[in-house]
């Protein structure tokens, strides 16, 4: 507006339209407000405050005088005398979103109400100041949960909610940080809650009982304050220790605020939650411990219940894993020695700076497996060592799932629900070591074909991933080959010119294969892709399968892959179901389009019988490379008959073996974040991501085939 | 066209006459991991040859230069790449002076010489390309030079070795059965914390604490690997960092640049690096 430009060497379009003057704009306003006009309240005054604005801002305010006197004529009366000032203080954007909010009220709450939010913008100028300040879960989430994960210690879950605590597997915290006017500190109160919680778990807040010992005084609520407080002095002092950079940062949130002098033991390195909970006896009667703004609440019963159950569940696994790794069968976990009984397993904390466990095996030391390594990790958390008896075999009782089979063990293939169009399928019983024969009844059924909508808004909503994917993946498919050595060609091959003068001058024939051709990089590629419909898939999950799917076909197409879809689900083994999304001969349209958004959760999770079933179609395709991709949230699963726990695991790891084994190239995608210990037995060393942020999933389900595929 | 076919020869021989095998002189810096001195002097003894498994960065190419150094053989290294034929590894004929010249490619040169040849990324060099090397990795050990009418024997100081990173994900890229079985294969993977820190200490001359925390950092973002992390950070990226930061870079800047960045450019992940490092320094 103010371009040093002298205006006559701007073109007439662009120069800036002339102000009204305050009889134009007199005129306009009568017509606006005339219902609300009388001779004691003209328009003149209004249009004279009006008229030193620039034109655009003058129109900006006509345009909603006029929005507004079609609801009511008065408040539009008010808004046009508030108007010069509320523009003088916000830029139009900022101003159109109050006055929505205005006529907001009004229509809630009448004009009373109204009028008094329009003449105080003030309020909520600054409100909107902190709210472009405030730091929201749903964007802080992704960068908190890769920082907790990196920080270590036991995985833990975070998600927004009500309270700031931790159960010790789950972090919850507030959905939305605005203490602060300044975004970058709203962010690190966020960063600094994270990490006490993570550090509750990691350095055994609730490795004591708390609740029972604080409820013998008089006000438990007070004590247990109190022992909150501790706890974040001798927290904050091991960050100190720990995470020094993070401390600095930490400090600036503590307004000078220093613990009482008789906190002094929990500074010490040796200071455990121990320490805590004696100094409430010595201070619950003169101490008012302060409410850091970092510190949440504490949940003990909650807490406690959740590490009991840890602490039960990873002593079986941990006996399991250890027995597997002397490669026998639980049952004969040959541990112990011959003469003592004692464990031939033992550990040790490194001596470096690490702390990290060693595990010996007969005093030697053997490098675990990463979920052994994070279990051992883990039990050392809740228990501060590993005890001599997670050592001792524990025989059959080892496992978790010890239920009986089911009695069934004929075949299906004589019961009355076995049909016409129902393919049986072998089923892995790792226990026996052998298939059961034709365990499975499985039917191919038609998706039911849902809105085409759900594709449109998934399109509208990730506009600029999906550009950005298409251009990937058109990258991808343009890198265009040279071939060399041809007997005819777009162009010279010069080496090969070269070496044939050479090889003509030793004495050697001249040989015909003396050009290049340019070759469309041939991507001869067919991918299955395999999704989870069952029940578990509930809500979010659905709906980021579905985009994800979306988005995949977007990009596959750009590629020209061939590629299939089928869901996957059923309930017990008479009724596997597989789902017809996309068959490899369909092409893309708006048939497979709606079926993808028909795409909804239905029973179980019996994941051997819909590989085998997928693997089947896919050897039936000639392609060079073949590649079946699954995409679940967890552990196989199935009704009552056992499939879940060690044998759908075993199962579904012997289905993924046969497909290898035929030459197609498995690869898993889970979603889930406690699937961790079982999925590197279940999936083998490489062939498997996790994807802890559901989120997240439409575009790493692309990227994750970019990356399998070049 | 003529012009360039004058030009050409001349440049390839003298690009020919540059892969010379390389002598190393001076002990390059190695600490050893685990046995894996043991296991190469071993399968060296015995003719077998060497593939070297690990992630990228853990000290896979220092490890050759060690083990040229202390066996006392010349060492050539050729970086493997898709465009990688087997004239470039056995040799070609080429022309100076109007005259024509057999060249050597550098396998054939390290067979000569009775050298260590190390093919480095293996699995980026094409198929077929990775045929020509199994005469002379299996217990026959010849190189058949069929332009050259020539047959190699691999006098008993020769070895060959190669590198891999089964890291990769791609279905494309792994090494063919055929070949890898030809191999004694040894594992690399970063070095316990203590080792590392040592490492970083020899490599760039930073404090100790320092150097503690860089080792804490890396094992941040190995915690990170397969949540959105395709590897943690290498030996490597600790010794650029802590050379950085021993030219004044401030701390948390030099990770910024020699960590974070080098590792993804996914903004979420950057910023949760640079929030890690940040705890630290
Ligand atoms: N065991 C070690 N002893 C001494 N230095 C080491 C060791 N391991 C790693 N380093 C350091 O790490 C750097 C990187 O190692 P190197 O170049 O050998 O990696 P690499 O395994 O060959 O990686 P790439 O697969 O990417 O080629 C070395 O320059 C050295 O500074
Ligand atoms: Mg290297």
């Amino acid at each position: 507006m103010n371009s040093p430009v002298p205006s006559f060497s701007q073109p007439a379009a662009t120069a800036p339209a002339e102000r009204l003057t305050v009889a134009e704009l007199e005129d306009q306003l009568d017509g606006s407000l005339d219902p609300v006009l009388s001779s004691l309240r003209t328009a003149q005054p209004l249009a004279a405050r009006l008229g030193p604005l620039a034109r655009d801002l003058q129109d900006f305010a006509l345009h909603w005088v006029n929005v507004i006197a079609r609801t009511s004529g008065e408040l539009a009366y008010q808004f046009a005398a508030t108007a010069p000032d509320v523009l003088r203080q916000a830029d139009p954007a900022t101003a159109e979103v109050w006055i929505i909010q205005v006529m907001d009220t009004f229509d809630r709450e009448g004009l009373y109400r109204a009028s008094s939010q329009l003449k105080n913008i003030d309020a909520f100028l600054l409100a909107s100041q902190h709210n472009t300040q405030a730091v929201a879960f749903e964007d802080a989430g992704t960068v908190l949960r890769l920082f907790i994960c990196g920080l270590a210690g036991r995985p833990l879950k975070l998600e927004a909610g009500n309270e700031t605590y931790t159960d010790t597997e789950c972090i919850h915290l507030p959905a939305r940080i605005f203490s602060f006017a300044a975004r970058d500190k709203n962010f690190l109160l966020y960063k600094a809650m994270a990490t006490h919680l993570w550090a509750q778990s990691r350095y055994g807040t609730f490795n004591v009982d708390p609740a029972a010992k604080l409820a013998s005084f008089e006000d438990p609520a007070r004590a247990l304050a109190l022992y909150n407080y501790l706890e974040t002095t001798r927290l904050d002092a091991i960050i100190a220790r720990e995470l020094p950079g993070l401390a600095r940062d930490l400090a600036t949130l503590r307004d000078n605020v220093e613990p009482p002098p008789e906190c002094a033991p929990l500074l010490e390195p040796a200071a455990t939650a121990q320490d805590s909970l004696a100094l409430v006896d010595a201070l619950y009667t003169r101490f008012e411990p302060p409410q850091l703004s970092y510190m949440g609440t504490l949940h003990p019963e909650i807490a406690r219940a959740v590490r009991a159950s840890r602490v039960a569940r990873e002593k079986k696994e941990l006996q399991t894993e250890l027995a597997k790794l002397l490669g026998g069968q639980p049952g004969d976990f040959p541990v112990e020695t011959e003469e003592g009984g004692a464990s031939r397993y033992s550990v040790e904390s490194t001596a470096d700076a690490s702390e990290s466990l060693e595990l010996n095996l007969d005093g030697e030391p053997v490098a675990p497996p990463a979920h052994v390594r994070e279990l051992l990790n883990s039990i050392a958390q809740d228990l501060g060592e590993i005890p001599a008896e997670y050592f001792i075999p524990a025989g059959d009782g080892a496992y978790i799932d010890n239920r009986v089979m089911d009695d069934n063990s004929a075949d299906v293939s004589t019961s009355p629900q076995h049909e016409e169009d129902a393919v049986l399928y072998n089923e892995w019983d790792y226990k026996r070591r052998h298939y059961r024969k034709n365990w499975c009844v499985l039917r191919e059924i038609d998706v039911q074909p849902g809105e085409l909508d759900f594709i449109d808004t998934t399109l509208e909503n990730y506009a600029v991933q999906v550009r950005q994917l298409r251009r990937t993946f058109e990258m991808l498919r343009s890198e265009d080959k040279w071939l060399k050595k041809q007997p005819t060609g777009d162009d010279v091959d010069l080496d090969a010119v070269i070496t044939a003068f050479a090889d003509l001058r030793a004495g050697r024939e001249l040989p015909e294969q003396l050009f290049q051709r340019r070759l469309k990089a041939e991507r001869d590629i067919a991918v299955m892709f395999m999704v989870d419909m069952s029940g578990s898939t509930k809500g979010w999950i659905n709906d980021a399968e579905r985009e994800s799917l979306v988005m995949l076909c977007e990009a596959l197409e750009v590629l020209g892959d061939r590629y299939a879809i089928y869901g996957f689900s059923g309930i017990t083994r008479q009724r596997c179901a597989i789902y017809r999304i996309k068959r490899f001969a369909e092409p893309y349209d708006s048939t497979v389009r709606k079926r993808i958004a028909g795409i909804k959760p239905q029973d179980y999770t019996r994941m051997g019988v819909a590989i085998r079933h997928l693997t089947a179609l896919l050897n039936a395709v000639d392609a060079r490379t073949k590649l079946l991709i699954t995409l679940s949230d967890g552990k196989p699963d199935d009704y009552s008959d056992n499939y879940r726990g060690e044998y759908g695991i075993e199962d579904t790891r012997q289905a993924l073996m046969e497909a290898h084994r035929g030459g197609i190239h498995p690869f898993c995608i889970t979603i889930d974040r406690e699937a961790r210990e079982y999925l590197p037995r279940m999936y083998g060393a490489v062939n498997y991501t996790v994807i802890d942020d559901v989120a997240q999933l439409p575009l790493k389900v692309a990227d994750v085939y970019r990356r399998l595929t070049t | 066209m003529s012009k360039l076919a004058t030009s050409k020869p001349a440049t390839l021989h003298e690009q020919a006459s540059q892969t010379a095998a390389r002598i190393i002189l001076k002990e390059p810096y190695y600490e050893a991991i685990g046995g894996e001195i043991g296991l190469f002097e071993a399968a060296y003894a015995t003719q077998i040859p060497v593939l070297l498994k690990g992630p990228t960065g853990c000290g896979k190419t220092r490890f050759m230069e060690y083990m040229a150094w202390r066996l006392k053989r010349p060492l050539i290294t050729v970086s493997c790449h898709d465009d990688l034929t087997a004239a470039d590894l056995i040799g070609r004929y080429l022309i100076t002076n109007n005259e024509t010249v057999w060249v050597d490619g550098p396998l054939a040169q390290a067979v000569r010489c009775g050298g260590i040849c190390y093919l480095d990324e293996i699995v980026e060099a094409r198929k077929d390309t990775t045929v020509v090397i199994h005469p002379l990795a299996d217990d026959r050990r010849i190189l058949p030079m069929e332009k050259h009418g020539e047959l190699l024997h691999a006098p008993p100081e020769f070895l060959l070795a190669m590198s891999y990173n089964p890291g990769y994900q791609s279905v494309l890229k792994e090494l063919k059965q055929s070949t890898r079985q030809r191999f004694v294969a040894i594992e690399f993977s970063y070095p316990q914390a203590a080792l590392e820190k040592k490492i970083v200490i020899a490599e760039t001359g930073i404090e100790p604490a320092l150097a503690d925390q860089l080792i804490r950092l890396a094992e941040m973002t190995r915690n990170l690997k397969g949540n959105g992390l395709d590897e943690g950070a290498s030996t490597r990226l600790l010794v650029h960092a802590g050379k950085l930061i021993s030219k004044g870079i401030p701390a948390r800047a030099a990770c910024t640049g020699a960590v974070a960045a080098a590792l993804t450019d996914d903004p979420d992940m950057l910023r949760a690096v640079n929030e890690l490092a940040g705890s630290l320094f």
